[in-house]
């Protein structure tokens, strides 16, 4: 289902319950919700999301908020979701990968509005879920600019 | 606030000027090669340089950001490039004609970058390379003028470094140029704005120390024009220079004036031999 | 001016079965909807590239969905395990509606 701002409304009822799903899982998210358990929820369906199988690249320090190169990898996905946990909104891609495609990885480049945890999700072509969690620092330029 | 920032500053100067104990991280030992072609980010200073070797600002910004200008396909500038081609061939102003008319191939444009701001005779002056290209656009093209930091202009000197990239800078100082040259010097170790700094407090007296998180380079310009990730874009060197007098909380001067055309002569010179590198990839 | 002009790089030709590294890059401030204009005080709308397609002979190989945390000028890299010799397709949609569009040939070794 596709993510968008405004399907993201729709599903702050869910977001309690998502929470409380997310919280079993044992991941933490950011203290003001931006949509990111909601997220989950919708890509996931509720079903289990185990840790692991899932790879992101991604600097340690970002040089600049506002394009900071990531890669996600994982092996045997047919789509991949990203969220940033402590942007305005929580969307940020979700990748789809075909037959076709010679791995299910994919590179971009990202907004950040500061440090945060950036999260990629995995459906599996069996279904299943898997997912990974990255911090990336972000700072401020030298003179505020 | 703004006392106090001046103490700060003058304390933080105070402090640096008289040679700090802990040496920031330098530049890096990174190499650039872009295509094949390798582009010269570290040489030998010219004579009368307060350095000993020159480093491109590439040297001094993550992997992650270097990465980017690697690969023109990975630059983000480089579509700017495409868009200065088909100004290139498409026929503007009362003349009729496009840039190609007049000057055939791009690569008859080979060269100019590096040795821009250049003499112009008749103006008793330098020019930077965006004054000469409104001069043929209203003089041959009989066109209207492009603002310094329009998609045109930008797309335009984007297009022409590019021609000139790895040809090393070297700008002529003496004869005529020698007055904008002192100028711009001038400017250059002058201290101004409400933090009362000159471009030397960072570029030189700190090159490769960090400042916050930030990892001062020498402030070199062989790379513009630049896409800069703060400007998600390509942005003149004018225009960095007014970020830089901006952030010290100085009057700027304007894009295109003479001082600013002066210190562009100024910080070129300080970059003798350096690759151009344009469009670059900046923080 | 020009309009919004695609780039692409992908192998002029490949090995039938050879996994190749397509790049692909586009032109467009990708504007979030959460920046105030700084002249009028007024939030400068949303107006981003909301889904990349690329397809083989037409069958879709990568698709994003795009939210606007993807950086100005998106950049998208990613593979394909080439069946054979084709044309690949491009598609960036526009919040507005326009398909920016550009083809690539593969030939096979």
């Amino acid at each position: 289902m596709e993510l968008t701002r405004r399907n993201l409304g729709a599903m702050c009822a869910g977001v309690v319950a998502a929470a409380a799903l997310a919280g079993k899982s044992g991941l933490a998210f950011a203290a003001e919700d931006n949509g990111t358990a909601a997220a989950i929820q919708a890509f996931t369906g509720g079903a289990a999301v185990a840790e692991g199988g899932v790879t992101i690249g991604a600097p340690e320090i970002a040089e600049n908020g506002s394009t900071v190169p990531i890669e996600v990898n994982a092996d045997g996905a047919d789509a991949i979701m990203i969220l940033a946990s402590a942007n305005p909104n929580a969307g940020v891609a979700t990748f789809e990968f075909s037959t076709l495609s010679g791995s299910s990885s994919a590179a971009t480049r990202i907004r950040l509005a500061k440090t945060q945890d950036v999260i990629a999700v995995a459906r599996m072509a069996d279904g299943s879920f898997s997912m990974a969690k990255r911090q990336i620092k972000v700072t401020i330029g030298g003179c505020g600019g | 606030m703004n006392k106090a920032l001046a103490l700060i500053g003058a304390v933080a100067l105070a402090g640096t000027t008289a040679m700090t104990a802990v040496a920031g991280p330098g530049p890096d030992d990174d190499q650039l090669v872009i295509d094949g072609m390798i582009i010269v980010t570290e040489v030998a200073a010219p004579e009368g340089s307060p350095f000993d070797t020159l480093y491109s600002g590439w040297r001094y910004r993550s992997d992650e950001t270097q990465a980017l200008q690697v690969d023109d396909i990975e630059n983000p500038g480089f579509s700017a490039v495409d868009d200065g081609m088909e100004i290139w061939q498409t026929a503007a102003g009362a003349s009729g004609k496009s840039c190609a008319d007049c000057h055939g191939d791009i690569d008859s444009f080979k060269g100019l970058r590096a040795g821009m701001p250049k003499w112009n005779a008749a103006a008793g002056k330098p020019w930077a390379l965006e004054h000469w290209i409104n001069w043929s656009i209203t003089e041959h093209q009989g066109g209207e003028n492009w603002k310094w930091e329009s998609k045109n202009m930008l797309a335009m000197t984007a297009l022409i470094s590019s021609v000139s990239r790895g040809m090393p800078v070297a700008v002529q100082v003496d004869g005529p140029m020698a007055a904008a040259f002192e100028a711009g010097k001038e400017l250059y170790y002058t201290r101004v704005g409400q933090l009362d700094m000159s471009c030397s407090n960072c570029h030189e007296d700190n090159s490769g120390n960090m400042i916050r998180a930030d990892h001062l380079s020498q402030g070199q310009i062989n790379g513009f024009p630049t896409y800069r990730f703060k400007w998600q874009g390509l942005g003149s060197i004018h225009r960095r220079f007014k970020g830089c007098m901006d952030n010290i909380r100085a009057t700027p001067f304007d894009r295109g004036s003479d001082e600013f055309t002066a210190l562009e002569l100024y910080v070129a010179w300080r970059g003798t031999g350096l690759g151009v590198e344009g469009p670059s990839v900046r923080n | 001016m020009a309009t919004v002009k695609p780039r692409v790089k992908v192998p002029k030709s490949a090995a039938v079965g050879e996994v190749i590294t397509i790049k692909t890059l586009i032109s467009h401030d990708m504007e979030t909807g959460l920046i105030k204009d700084k002249k009028t005080g007024e939030l400068i709308p949303r107006k981003i590239i909301n889904k990349f397609v690329a397809s083989f002979e037409g069958t879709p190989v990568f698709t994003a969905n795009i939210e606007p945390a993807v950086s100005a000028n998106p950049y998208f890299e990613f593979t394909m395990k080439v069946p054979g010799p084709g044309t690949m397709r491009f598609e960036w949609t526009d919040d507005d509606g326009t398909v920016y569009e550009t083809e690539k040939n593969i030939a096979v070794a």
